[in-house]
């Protein structure tokens, strides 16, 4: 029901995403979605990757902090009010989003967007419910 | 024709070597007499080390008596190391803003006039007459700076203004209203004065002609910068809560050094490793021992201070051994905004809020106010993919140095192993200021 994303710190300066994806390219896994957070002074950058173990490995060996979140992933139209329909569901049950991005690719007529919420559970059942299609770790692996 | 030097009190300031050995001799004596009777903290250090008051004839025998550092005044804290009953004590003054290493030191009504005393002699020093008006812009309160100066302004008889610190503008105001002569402040805040003045256009309207400046470093770049901008003599004034607070030595028109109240202290100059007393004029360990003092009387005090002593003739006429401007500390002690800091009270604090001890103080100084930087390394237990929640942990850190140092410290997280190390130690500080004249 829930996807893996890899969560790493980084700091504010220059080259350290850099260092990240190489040795994320270097262990020969691909980034399938990315989205960055930051302060003045730190900021996480948030992955779902092709290969979460290899590229938890590669990222440890390069002294970074790195740790695995279930996320949701969640298949969308791709058509205007597509990602809006998902969030009216959240928002009518009361779950809080703490943040959301998209992947890079899209598979065919579909979008597939990451949400962090804080009851995985909740949050799959409704969507199940509604008729969104949830995103596998299968379907990320196949990608 | 010899120029016109100013004595607060010119018989003692003027004594004869031969006549300040004298006092010095009789009042050690009678000091280590009156803290083994009445100090067993002391007295126990005495007996361990096997010294009897009757072992101290003169002042020549100083080196036989034990030492005492910060971790004794720690270790003895509150009362332990006073000679007199509370009820004759009348104040208390405490080191800056330092939970784990809070040092108390108690006064009686003596102590504290020969405190001031000795304050009115470097304001006199200074060019300070009764016809002066004595601006006081040290903190007031705890920190010994403000009720020094103030005292030592009343003594000499200046119209004191009692401003404490902070508040730039009621400074100014108060500075050019009424005609402030003198000027006492730490020297960072004589510059950002001055900046502050030379901003508003106001130079024409400040009366200064002297400040003393004390509790903290400067070097003497500072000191032609600060003389220069507010058109005025600076001096040095040196001095530490443990002995009485400033005016334990102070400088005078030559402003080459500081001459230590040697009536009222005697100064040593110790190898810091061995502790064995060095000769005139080398480098080592600053240690005081005070022999007029009832309350609170430190024997061989060791100031951590890294200084060299000199005898050589002054030109004022003032006979007392002058101190150099401390050159570093043998410890690792920080002065921060005037606030002493120690690197392992920062540790203590991240340590206890689940961070590494793979940290790194950057002191640093912009324009004319010190900054400081706490880095720390990012450790798994910690991390969040929640931005908020690791911005939360910066927040309490910096409440909790806040509460610990007294000072702001920018708090910042970094990752692992990111912080520079050698032969596997991280490099604690890095002090940017280059406040030593070395």
């Amino acid at each position: 029901m829930t996807i893996n994303q890899l969560s790493i710190f980084v700091e504010n300066k220059a080259g350290t995403v850099a260092k990240i994806t190489k040795s994320i390219a270097d262990a020969g896994v691909s980034i399938r979605a990315l989205s960055v957070a930051d302060t003045q002074e730190f900021g996480i950058l948030r992955l779902i990757v092709s290969d979460v173990e290899k590229a938890k490995e590669a990222l440890h060996e390069n002294d970074c902090v790195v740790s695995i979140t279930k996320v949701i992933g969640v298949e969308i139209p791709d058509v205007a009010g597509g990602l809006s329909s998902v969030l009216e569901l959240m928002s009518e049950n009361s779950i809080n989003v703490e943040y959301l991005y998209a992947f890079i690719t899209i598979s065919g007529q579909h979008a597939y967007v990451v949400l962090r919420v804080e009851d995985n559970d909740k949050a799959a059942k409704i969507l199940k419910e509604n008729g969104v299609k949830l995103v596998t770790q299968a379907d990320i692996d196949s990608l | 024709m010899e120029k016109m030097e100013n004595y607060y009190q010119k018989e003692i300031e003027t004594a004869s070597y031969e006549q300040i050995r004298q006092w010095q001799s009789e009042r050690l004596v009678k000091t280590v007499k009156h803290v083994y009777e009445n100090n067993t903290y002391y007295r126990k250090l005495m007996d361990e080390k096997g010294v009897t008051p009757d072992d101290i004839k003169c002042v020549d025998d100083l080196h036989k008596l034990p030492f005492l550092t910060k971790d004794d005044l720690r270790e003895a804290y509150p009362y332990g190391l006073m000679s007199k009953p509370l009820s004759e004590c009348v104040r208390i003054q405490s080191t800056s803003g330092t939970t784990g290493k809070r040092v108390v030191a108690f006064y009686t009504q003596h102590d504290i006039d020969l405190w001031e005393e000795c304050c009115a002699r470097a304001i006199t020093a200074a060019g300070g007459t009764k016809e002066d008006v004595c601006q006081v812009c040290y903190g007031y309160g705890l920190f010994t700076g403000g009720p020094g100066l103030n005292g030592g302004s009343h003594k000499v008889g200046c119209l004191t203004l009692p401003m404490s610190s902070g508040n730039t503008e009621r400074q100014l105001q108060f500075m050019t209203d009424l005609e402030a002569t003198i000027i006492c402040c730490t020297p960072s805040y004589a510059q950002y004065l001055a900046e502050s003045i030379e901003e508003k256009g106001i130079k024409d309207k400040v009366k200064l002609k002297a400040g003393i400046f004390g509790a903290e470093a400067w070097t003497e770049e500072m000191r032609k910068d600060i003389e220069k901008r507010l058109g005025i003599k600076a001096y040095d004034i040196y001095g530490l809560t443990e002995i009485s607070g400033p005016g334990v030595a102070f400088e005078c028109s030559e402003q080459n050094g500081m001459h230590v109240n040697e009536d009222h202290f005697i100064a040593e100059i110790i190898d810091p490793k061995t502790g064995e007393v060095l000769p005139e004029g080398e480098k080592g360990e600053l240690v005081f021992t005070c022999i007029t003092k009832e309350a609170f009387p430190m024997i061989r005090y060791r100031t951590k201070d890294i200084c060299v002593l000199s005898r050589e003739k002054c030109s004022c006429g003032r006979t007392h051994v002058k101190m150099a401007k401390p050159m570093g500390r043998s410890d690792d002690m920080l002065i921060v905004k005037g606030v002493n800091v120690f690197p392992s009270q920062i540790e203590e604090v991240l340590l206890a809020k689940g961070l590494t001890s793979n940290y790194q103080i950057i002191v640093d100084r912009e324009k004319t106010s010190d900054t400081i930087e706490v880095r720390v390394e990012m450790t798994p237990e910690l991390f969040s993919d929640k931005i908020n929640e690791l911005s939360k942990i910066e927040r309490e850190v910096n409440d909790a140095l806040k509460s610990m140092i007294g000072i702001s410290a920018l708090v910042r997280i970094v990752e692992p192993k990111s912080i520079v190390r050698s032969e596997g130690k991280a490099v604690r500080v890095i002090d940017r200021r280059n406040l030593y004249n070395n």
